[in-house]
């Protein structure tokens, strides 16, 4: 048990990440919180791919006469492009929550969900 | 020439992207280029993907390397029967969609965001038309995202705030089902070290019993069954087509869920296979909840009083008849599914436009409101009643055909009560759109000014014209997407 | 299976687009109402005469047809002529000559509104008629099924008051509903069964499916014609009666339950075929029930005060004999069947025409109110008359032939309690009509209300009731064509030429 903690702990915590986030999406009302979950949510993918690029007992995959084994560079390359899909997301994201703000006056979910219920049905500006 | 022709799976895509970056700087010059750039990139976009499909039918498949290197190391565009199919589709429904875009958007986008929304608008279709002609996984992830960007931020360009909170809900769980989709990536790639999906059909067979591809499936299924809105995870539908500007629901509607669909056959039957989806008796979980999506979206649709949500929950509807031929896995059921994509994108698409115009011209979005505009917008409702009748799935519209064959196909699986789900979704599809086409030939003349263009009339009308033609020529898209369907389930198909 | 030679002929296209040309010129003439209902009266002389130039070549034993589109291959719009076609054909298209002539009587004597409707919707019901009649295959039966419902959908709610709209909604609901979940879920069933929908004089699913299979699709398939009007998907027949009497008069005699009956035939004699029905006892089991409706619905006839009302009823009573008739399978069975497809009409036509009539000249709806109108409105209630005694099937009305095979075909099938049935009913029958035969020519006219002086109502509409009901009459002495195409129908189904 304890060593397939200590030997998967990586992956261990990408799940716990994993949770973290998706809980934070969908539980918190506030929407900048849904982000940092959704933030959450995509570091936890990112570290299971690190890991999965790893090889035991690999060196960084730099040309180097002295290494026996390379780190498979290819996850860490995807990751790169999933990083900046993360942060373009989260941009837009942003981007929306700034025009929520100005619309409905609020970024709590819950409120902004009575506000529609209650409020006026005009364009917005 | 040939090194233009030659590099047309590549084309495709990058197109409608450079065009994209292009629309800013060429908006400055004029406003006027932008919508002129849209229509002009689509309708090369439909060329090329119409050339690209019948190379494909008249030689096999075809395969680009991007780059020139070769696969599994560099990533593959493939073209085969069936990505050619959804790309004409696709292409078809963007250039329509152009051209009606430029009379709707001037009331629903503020002034200084149509250049960009003519931009957002191309990117779209680039990540759309990726999505289907790549035949790379991770890249498939890539062009989800992109489409997926960009829909937000079309949908949120509206001037209603709804579309706002509807932009931003569909952004989380899009990106929910996105990452979904990235970790299945992830484990496909961590026990089989490739991300090519003809390398990884020829790899998995011999993995099929190891627990990480399981859950790799598990997650690829539930990720796309979110960008798809399959019933119960369309939550974030509804809203959308509702608020979004009118030319963005129309794609989306047409092109968007369809694509989806195909990423979620593309990954189910090319790079697992039908034994695989047999063994996790795949079909009987997708019957259920295409069956609950049938009913359950026609039910809601019933209940709605603004037109685009009934459009909207309809849609769920149709997505479930999509979903069904992928869950009876016979040739016959399967071929349903795909002709579906096409017959949907039409009708729908044709809804969703004819809507757009009520919206634009009488400010009506209230079912109740449309009551004797028969009388003053003859060929827009005549539009609208094809389209409805096609959605009922009258014989020689193209709904009948999708219904026919799903329904054969599903006597066929040995499954006859499948049948009944589907002829009862199309009586409570005849009442939702009765309810509609009477008060509109039969209701008192309501008191509405029309205003604006009629040149909106003509993309609509060309597609409510096909739902027509190919419910009576049927046996061209129904040959291609039969064929289509028997390369899936003949073992890959890539 | 033996293949019938079709030979290849465009009529039937032409009998069915005559019409629908006929539709674009009538929008066309809209403001001008003479050239309007010539264009009317044109096409509906052009279409019998097109129907009536099949008649020598199907009675020399050939069949014609067409192919229009193969939508994908197994799935086609086509037509084929045979007897039992041609003769729903020649029967429908010439009741449409005298019934247009009667409608625009009636239409200008009421001022309706929205006249141009009412004639475009005809002639489309008229075209879908003849699509129905001259089907190939189960499929285009079935358009032409769905476009007589939609395009009398205007008709029935003609009045556009809520009332109208109502009936027409609960028409729409029972027709609609029904063909699309079950009548399409036989024809997906037969066609994975059979692998064809082509209809066959000895039947497609002999054979092809198991007993229960078979049971249940034909379950399906009599559940899903409810233009058949059998119980209990009846109650959209009673409903219509909010239209105007002429569009009563088409839904009851010509198109649409005549089209539900057709189906029924079609179905057991070319879907199913003799043999198979004979070899799971569906025929007695659908001949049982057929008596069931056809003594309910005479016995709620009786009950009805609204004359209109009381004919809907008894349609539903006469529709069933045709099943009834269909059902015992055997020959003089069919022959009464497919006879009294024509006699019926006639027969019913002429006692709607005289609803109508009535309505006109007086604005009477009721039986209760009829007391003395026979001197009034003679020549209408001596074709009222005329009309009852064929339904009633007293020679020398037409409608005795039709009873007397039956009567035949109940003896040669061995079902002898149906002799029962169908005494009963024509004592029933008689018990609806002789009443208002009684009140209308030997009581006096109620109080305040002049005995004297004839009261008809437009010529346009008296001339063709007294035609109607003078061929019901005529046919009992010369039944020809009709009898002959009978026949060949009988001949076809039971396999002996």
């Amino acid at each position: 048990m304890v060593e397939l903690i200590l030997g998967k702990f990586n992956y261990l915590i990408a799940i716990a990440l994993a949770m973290i986030g998706f809980y934070a999406m969908i539980a918190k009302s506030n929407l900048i919180k849904k982000i940092i979950g959704m933030n959450i949510f995509q570091t936890a993918v990112f570290l299971f791919y690190i890991s999965i690029g790893k090889v035991h007992g690999g060196t960084a995959p730099i040309v180097w006469d002295k290494a026996v084994l390379y780190d498979n560079p290819l996850p860490h390359v995807l990751i790169l492009t999933a990083i900046v899909v993360s942060v373009s997301t989260t941009a837009v994201a942003f981007a929306l929550i700034i025009r929520i703000q100005k619309a409905f006056g609020t970024i709590e979910e819950d409120k902004i969900i009575e506000i529609k219920r209650n409020g006026y049905k005009g364009d917005m500006e | 020439m040939s090194i233009i022709t030659s590099n047309f799976p590549v084309l495709l895509v990058i197109t409608p992207l450079i065009v994209a970056v292009c629309i800013p700087l060429l908006g400055r010059i004029n406003k006027r280029i932008p919508p002129v750039a849209a229509v002009v990139s689509t309708a090369f976009t439909l060329m090329v993907s119409i050339i690209l499909l019948s190379t494909a039918l008249d030689s096999g498949p075809i395969s680009y390397w991007l780059g020139n290197w070769a696969p599994p190391w560099g990533i593959e565009y493939v073209v085969d029967t069936l990505s050619g199919f959804v790309l004409v589709v696709v292409a078809f429904m963007a250039l329509m969609v152009a051209l009606y875009t430029p009379g709707t958007i001037r009331d629903e986008v503020p002034n200084d965001k149509e250049t960009t929304f003519y931009s957002l608008y191309m990117l779209l279709v680039a990540g759309l038309l990726g999505i289907v002609i790549t035949g790379d996984v991770f890249n498939m992830y890539v062009f989800i995202e992109i489409s997926s960007l960009a829909g937000y931020a079309l949908i949120a360009s509206g001037k209603k705030r709804e579309a706002l909170t509807a932009s931003f809900n569909y952004l989380i769980l899009g990106t929910v089902g996105a990452t979904f989709f990235i970790i299945g990536v992830g484990l496909l790639y961590m026990v089989t070290g490739t991300l090519n999906m003809a390398d990884l059909a020829s790899r998995l067979p011999e993995i099929y019993d190891s627990k990480v591809v399981l859950t790799a499936f598990a997650f690829f299924s539930v990720g796309l069954s979110l960008k798809l809105a399959l019933f119960p995870l369309h939550i974030w539908l509804p809203k959308v087509y509702t608020n979004a500007p009118s030319a963005v629901s129309s794609l989306m509607a047409a092109t968007g869920t369809k694509v989806a669909a195909y990423a979620l056959i593309r990954i189910t039957l090319s790079v697992f296979d039908v034994e695989f989806s047999r063994s996790v008796d795949f079909g009987s979980i997708l019957l259920v909840l295409s069956c609950a999506a049938i009913i359950a979206g026609s039910v809601l649709a019933i209940s709605q009083t603004n037109i685009k949500m009934m459009l909207a929950y309809s849609s769920v509807g149709q997505v479930g008849y999509i979903v069904l031929g992928l869950a009876l896995l016979n040739e016959t059921a399967l071929t349903g599914s795909l002709i579906h994509i096409l017959n949907h994108a039409l009708m729908k698409g044709a809804l969703f436009m004819v809507v757009g115009i009520i919206v634009f011209r009488t400010g009506v979005e209230e079912i109740s409101g449309l009551r004797g505009l028969g009388r003053c917008m003859p060929f827009t409702m005549a539009a609208f009643t094809i389209a409805s009748l096609s959605m009922i799935g009258v014989p020689l519209t193209v709904g009948f055909i999708s219904k026919w064959y799903l329904a054969v196909g599903a006597v066929e699986a040995g499954m006859w009560y499948v049948v009944p789900v589907i002829l009862v979704s199309s009586v409570l599809t005849a009442v939702y759109f009765w309810r509609i086409v009477e008060g509109i030939y039969f209701g008192k003349a309501a008191n509405v000014t029309l205003k604006g263009p009629t040149g909106l009339l003509v993309p609509t009308m060309i597609v409510a014209a096909l739902c027509v033609v190919f419910g009576v020529a049927a046996s061209v898209p129904v040959s291609v997407a039969r064929l289509a369907a028997s390369a899936l389930l003949g073992g890959g198909g890539m | 299976m033996s293949s019938v030679f079709i030979t290849q002929s465009a009529a039937p296209v032409y009998a069915i687009g005559v019409s629908l040309a006929a539709v674009l010129l009538i929008k066309l003439s809209e403001r001008n109402p003479n050239a309007r209902e010539f264009w009317t009266i044109a096409a509906s002389v052009i279409k019998f005469s097109i129907v009536a130039s099949m008649v020598p070549a199907v009675l020399d034993g050939k069949v014609l047809g067409c192919t229009l589109v193969t939508i994908v291959p197994g799935l086609e719009i086509a037509f084929k002529v045979d007897a039992l076609g041609l003769f729903f054909a020649l029967m429908a298209s010439l009741l449409w000559i005298i019934t247009s002539f009667y409608s625009i009587g009636y239409i200008r004597a009421e001022k309706e509104h929205a006249q141009t409707r009412y004639y475009m919707s005809f002639a489309i019901a008229l075209s879908a008629t003849m699509g129905v009649a001259f089907s190939a295959n189960l499929l285009t039966m079935f358009v032409f099924y769905e476009i007589i419902t939609l395009c009398t959908f205007p008709l029935v709610g003609h009045k556009e008051t809520p009332e109208a709209m109502a009936g027409a909604r609960k028409y729409l609901t029972y027709l609609l509903g029904t063909s699309l979940l079950f009548l399409m879920f036989a024809i997906v069933l037969t066609y994975s069964a059979a692998g064809t929908l082509e209809f066959n004089n000895q039947g497609i699913l002999d054979g092809n499916v198991s007993k229960a299979m078979a049971i249940a699709i034909f379950v399906l398939f009599m559940a899903g014609t409810a233009k058949a009007a059998m119980m209990p998907f009846h109650s959209w027949l009673p409903a219509a009666m909010v239209a105007p009497t002429p569009v009563s008069a088409l839904l009851h005699a010509v198109a649409v339950v005549k089209t539900g009956v057709f189906v029924v035939i079609k179905i057991v004699l070319h879907v199913f075929g003799i043999k198979l029905l004979a070899d799971i006892g569906l025929g007695t089991a659908l001949a049982y029930y057929a008596s069931f409706t056809i003594i309910v619905a005479s016995m709620i006839a009786l009950r009805q005060d609204n004359l209109k009302a009381r004919l809907a009823y008894s349609t539903i009573s006469q529709l069933s004999y045709i099943v009834l008739g269909v059902a015992l399978l055997s020959p003089s069975g069919i022959t009464g069947s497919v006879m009294h497809m024509v006699l019926h009409g006639f027969g019913k036509i002429t006692l709607f025409f005289t609803a109508g009539a009535i309505y006109v000249a007086t604005h009477k709806t009721n039986v209760s109110q009829l007391d003395g109108i026979g001197k009034r409105m003679p020549f209408t209630m001596a074709a009222f008359t005329l009309g009852a005694i064929s339904m009633i099937g007293i020679p020398p009305m037409g409608g005795f032939i039709s009873k007397w095979y039956l009567v035949g075909g109940a003896i040669e099938a061995d079902h002898l309690p149906i002799l029962l049935v169908l005494a009963a009913s024509t004592l029933l029958n008689a018990g609806y009509f002789l009443p208002i035969i009684y009140r209308a020519f030997f009581l006096s006219p109620p109080e305040g209300e002049s005995a004297e002086g004839i009261c008809e109502a437009p010529k346009a509409m008296v001339i063709p009731l007294t035609l109607t009901a003078l061929v019901a009459l005529g046919l009992f002495f010369f039944p020809g064509v009709f009898l002959e195409l009978a026949r060949i129908v009988v001949a076809g189904a039971t396999g002996g030429y």
